[in-house]
């Protein structure tokens, strides 16, 4: 029996060795989640998309640090967080930090997610699989984790890398409070990729061909990105009294509540929100604000606290989406009929 | 019976209005192999899917080692191994690692793992091929896969759904004697499906027939073969000729053999008798032919293989589609 264990050198297969000869039982689910992490990673779908996303990294990281001496004046109230500009600023050309991943992070959560189920299903293995002694929510929660952790890693060494590179660029060590929001920007962040995910593996248990769901996933994100915002604007347009200056404030108000209300449906706009507020520390109000609430006020930074205060109900917004995509895939995976193939 | 080891008990299941399968009675004894047979559409998957828990049935009872696998799945699972129709692999891993896969969802440990899955790999015959990715592996190869996959959880009961499907003669073979090898040394019981009568009949110690969702008839070969034949289950083939080399005639046949007693019928198929009786009269027959001067070329006795069987009920039955 010796021979059967040399296996090839990679390091991918020593680490697996390790992990086999391992003598302990590990948790089932665990098992599974090993597998997908180690699935996703090998994957030339995964390579791609780290390369993407390293990329645009890489030139709004470039873009901020050519626009830092104009972006930082001294007159500026924010002029403490100088680090955290490296997230936010640009010149208009390409997009800050924070917005590509508001941009790309769908697509990360999506094409991790979109052929979850209905891969294994067309492979034959979902039966198999389902023949052990496993709960069947296993394999959908494991599936969701194993990409969750993937997405985690990549995000969170993506951020330290930007961190990493800016400090060395611009020599201004970050504040712990620049570096704890951050860390916050990168939770959210996981959260909104993770209802993505969420949600194209909803469509992974709906449909049975990868192609189709990964196109719904690709529908949704297009949708919420580009056409809702037009809708929503549409909605206002046509329920505006054509006159506006016969509007009375308490009308004007209630349409623009109306407006921010539907807003905040579309999960992509309570990220922006979100990631803005913990960016821009000088963000002090998400709603509209009236001239007799601004007057008086010093401009002036918020403090990390208050800014996790108001972001509050998007993050919850964002993780109840997710929930809502987990509890249809519950619904239609539980207890259907499992056919080979 | 206190011996069964899977019991069903008024099984339906139903897809719409379409009836899959239909108040299905059927009792597995422990250890015994036991062939569904029936043609494609005949209900049996779903029948193995409800054995698994992987559907849910419209009403009736289904029992695995005393267990009901719609609410008590991970229990049933833990003592019941399947095999898929058609299973599949993950391709880009090898062999060795889709088995220590399994057995570790087994909540087995890496090493026992590891040392099971190679002892099983050996055992199928799959020694060689341990290292190559399951993506390369033929049908044949596959399907031994699957069955080590299947014995990874040293299960009680096994389930094969069309296990030969796709595999060529020989690999059917020894695939079957490798089924009955293994359940008779571990004492296992077997269920397995399949369209092909051959093979049933060759391993099993009991058939179901399986039409529409019905189970027409159980039993072994014989029993099975007694009751649909009844009072004539011999067929005896035989060809003669007259000492000029021509054929005989249907007439002249039966003016030979009218002293032979229990022949209940005689038909000409071509250019072989066809003669249906009621008890083993071969020596009988071959004797009134001798004696009468006509050539006998060929005689052989017709075993009532599956074959048929199947035939003869799917007649009996309006299952002209």
């Amino acid at each position: 029996m010796n021979n059967s264990f040399s296996l090839n050198n990679s390091w991918i297969t020593k680490a697996q060795k390790w992990f086999n000869n391992d003598d302990k039982v590990l948790h089932p689910f665990w098992t599974i989640v090993y597998k997908e992490i180690a699935d996703h990673v090998r994957s030339w779908r995964f390579i791609i998309l780290i390369g993407i996303i390293a990329l645009t990294c890489f030139g709004s990281m470039y873009t901020a640090l050519a626009n830092f001496d104009k972006a930082v004046k001294s007159s500026d109230p924010e002029g403490g967080f100088f680090f955290l500009k490296l997230f936010t600023i640009s010149d208009g050309s390409m997009p800050p930090f924070f917005v590509f991943i508001g941009f790309l992070g769908p697509l990360l959560g999506i094409s991790l997610g979109f052929d979850a189920i209905n891969s294994e299903q067309n492979r034959g293995t979902l039966s198999r699989i389902m023949a052990q002694p496993i709960p069947r929510d296993f394999v959908l929660n494991a599936k969701f984790v194993g990409a969750l952790i993937v997405i985690s890693v990549m995000l969170l060494s993506l951020a330290l890398l930007t961190m990493g590179v800016g400090l060395i660029m611009i020599g201004i060590p970050p504040t712990f409070e620049e570096f704890m929001r951050v860390m916050f920007f990168v939770a959210i962040s996981i959260v909104y990729v993770a209802f993505w995910l969420n949600l194209s593996i909803f469509f992974s248990v709906r449909f049975r061909q990868p192609a189709t769901s990964a196109l719904s996933g690709i529908a949704a994100w297009l949708f919420f990105t580009i056409f809702y915002v037009l809708i929503v604007k549409l909605i206002i347009n046509m329920s505006m009294p054509s006159q506006k200056m016969m509007m009375m404030p308490q009308q004007a108000q209630g349409f623009e509540g109306l407006k921010i209300f539907l807003m905040r449906l579309a999960p992509n706009q309570l990220f922006s929100e979100a990631t803005s507020t913990i960016l821009m520390p000088t963000i002090r109000s998400l709603g509209p604000l009236t001239m007799e609430q601004q007057y008086g006020s010093l401009p002036g930074a918020l403090p990390l606290g208050q800014s996790l205060i108001l972001i509050w109900p998007q993050v919850i917004g964002l993780i109840a989406a997710s929930l809502l995509c987990f509890v249809l895939s519950y619904v239609s995976f539980m207890r259907r009929e499992i056919r080979s193939r | 019976m206190a011996d069964n080891i899977i019991e069903l008990a008024g099984l339906t299941k139903m897809y719409d209005s379409f009836t899959a399968v239909d108040h299905l009675n059927l009792n597995i004894r422990k250890g015994e192999i036991f062939g569904l047979l029936g043609p494609n559409g005949a209900g049996k998957s779903t029948t193995i899917l409800m054995m698994m828990g992987l559907t849910e049935p419209t009403s009736g009872m289904v029992k695995v080692c005393g267990l009901n696998p719609t609410t008590s799945p991970i229990d049933v699972k833990k003592k019941v191994g399947y095999l898929p129709e058609d299973v599949g692999f993950y391709d880009d891993r090898t062999g060795l690692e889709n088995l220590v896969y399994t057995a570790r969802l087994n909540s087995l440990s890496g090493k026992e793992s590891q040392i099971k899955a190679m002892q099983l790999i050996e055992r199928v015959g799959l020694t060689e091929a341990a290292h190559k990715k399951t993506g390369k592996y033929s049908r044949g190869m596959r399907q031994r896969l699957g069955l080590a996959d299947v014995l990874i959880k040293s299960p009680e009961v096994i389930i094969l759904d069309e296990p030969t499907l796709g595999i060529d003669p020989k690999g059917v073979k020894e695939f079957l004697e490798l089924i009955v090898k293994l359940s008779r040394e571990e004492g296992l019981t077997v269920l397995f499906s399949s369209h092909h009568l051959h093979q049933v009949q060759q391993v099993c110690d009991r058939v179901g027939l399986f039409v529409k969702g019905n189970l027409l008839a159980e039993g072994d070969i014989q029993s099975l073969s007694a009751k649909l034949y009844g009072n004539s289950p011999y067929i005896i083939e035989i060809e003669v000729s007259e000492d000029n080399g021509s054929l005989v005639t249907e007439e002249r046949l039966k003016n030979i053999l009218k002293e032979v007693k229990n022949i209940t019928h005689i038909k000409l198929n071509g250019d072989k008798f066809q003669i249906d009786c009621s008890a083993d009269i071969t020596a009988g027959i071959a004797r009134a032919i001798v004696q009468s001067g006509a050539g006998l070329h060929s005689m052989s006795k017709k075993e009532f293989g599956l074959d048929d069987i199947y035939y003869r009920y799917f007649e009996g039955g309006e299952t002209n589609e």
